[in-house]
């Protein structure tokens, strides 16, 4: 049985974005901060720190989670994918964060790494998705600016593209 | 919003669970999902010394039926359980109260029995399992326990659970023969706290409603023999009875408003079922 004392830091060790990195936490250190404060990855936003406004979601073995509701330890030799995965090397923005600029589906940007995430993995398993479906895939984030429209938007228009692809 | 200092303790098997829990006792949390849990951590509600983290035991995330019950283990997460082949077609109720469990984000990771454990007054899971009359699982050092659901749930967030016992499954009836099933909450948002939730079981000659939201457990009512015309009464007696109070969220007048009414619509939702 593995036990890791409380107080001490310990090896945490997992693929993110196609990398392995390593790095030390104390068991209460959660995902998110590790990745922000040991990984210097602020790409992952953190806000409300109880799970309810879907900043800081990423992927872990390729589902949505909330990587504030996650200890650190929790994620060793696991595969973890933020929203880094989804550009290309050189910057170049995938078709589904295109569609969001051409759909104005942000306004400050806060919200949308854990956003496109959920749509990311969400468009993965439904092809073909309603304007409901979509929306109640949105109910697990909290947007301040848009009102959802301009994203809803810009998730059924990638379906739709992806879907029309040879 | 940082939790306490805590131990992380990664147990093998549900046995290596049980023998940790036994010997933390009360200064241990299981942690399945952590949805609930880490939250509370967070908020520094919840204190715990240690951490006995059981989400990654396979063997305990199973779906199975058996003895014209359903089976969930102790690590299935409710996305699993979502996503079993016979939900639809032997839990028809379940099938229809999964999609308010939280979000699609938190289904993920956020366990069946890790819902029951949890024991939120306005939660679905603890609602049906209460309406079709589940039972809880219990495993000790000193063996295992069943309790039916009424038996278990105490109060708001408590339960009979001891200190040294684990959930190891719940157990929910499959449909019964002749029997219809419906399902209806109202919250502020899609997959928030329940203000009110509603859960219909109906027969050819008995009528069962739980509601969730508006006492500190979810409460079941029969009724048997009852003619059209005395359905309405039976609700509003029902609804007074719950003795739902006013919150930052609704009036306890809006509360029994909603019994009302949510109640009628499912009751007559599970008889169309019942028919089709």
């Amino acid at each position: 049985m593995l036990e890791l004392p409380e107080g001490q830091r310990h090896v945490v060790s997992f693929t993110l974005d196609g990398e392995e990195v390593r790095g030390f936490a104390e068991p209460r250190m959660l995902l998110s901060d590790f990745l922000r404060q040991q990984l210097g990855r602020s790409e992952v936003h953190v806000a409300c720190e109880h799970g309810v406004c879907g900043a800081c979601t990423i992927l872990l073995d390729g589902q949505p989670v909330r990587s504030c509701l996650l200890f650190a330890l929790q994620a060793s030799g696991r595969r973890i994918e933020t929203v880094r995965s989804l550009a290309s090397a050189d910057g170049q923005l995938n078709d589904l964060q295109e569609s969001f600029r051409r759909h104005h589906g942000l306004q400050c940007g806060y919200c949308t790494p854990g956003i496109l995430m959920s749509a990311e993995v969400f468009l993965r398993t439904n092809a073909r998705p309603s304007e409901r479906e979509v929306r109640e895939m949105l109910s697990g984030h909290l947007c301040r600016c848009t009102g959802y429209v301009g994203m809803v938007d810009a998730i059924l228009e990638t379906a739709q593209k992806r879907a029309a692809r040879p | 919003m940082k939790p306490k200092s805590f131990t992380y303790v990664r147990p093998g098997d549900l046995d290596e669970a049980v023998q940790a829990l036994g010997r933390w006792r009360e200064d241990a949390r299981i942690l399945a999902g952590g949805q609930s849990l880490v939250p509370m951590m967070n908020f520094r509600l919840v204190e715990a010394k240690a951490l006995i983290d059981i989400s990654g035991i396979v063997p305990l995330a199973y779906v199975r039926e058996r003895n014209g019950e359903i089976e969930i283990g102790a690590s299935t997460t409710q996305a699993q359980f979502m996503a079993s082949p016979q939900l639809a077609e032997r839990a028809p109720l379940l099938s229809a109260a999964m999609p308010h469990v939280g979000h699609f984000q938190t289904r993920s990771r956020g366990t069946v029995c890790g819902s029951i454990a949890h024991s939120d007054p306005s939660s679905e899971l603890p609602l049906c399992l209460a309406t079709l009359g589940g039972s809880v699982v219990l495993r000790s050092p000193s063996g295992t326990r069943v309790l039916a659901a009424r038996d278990f749930q105490t109060g708001m967030l408590s339960t009979a659970r001891r200190p040294e016992e684990v959930i190891a499954a719940v157990r929910f009836p499959t449909r019964a023969p002749g029997t219809g099933y419906a399902f209806a909450e109202m919250a502020q948002r899609h997959g928030d706290f329940a203000i009110c939730a509603v859960a219909a079981v109906v027969s050819a000659s008995s009528i069962r409603l739980g509601v969730g939201g508006v006492a500190d457990r979810p409460t079941v009512r029969d009724w048997s023999g009852l003619a059209d015309g005395e359905l309405d009464d039976a609700l509003n007696d029902f609804a007074w009875d719950l003795g739902g109070t006013d919150d930052a969220h609704a009036t306890a007048t809006y509360r029994r408003e909603l019994v009302r009414r949510l109640g009628r619509r499912v009751i007559e939702e599970a008889k169309h079922a019942r028919a089709a």
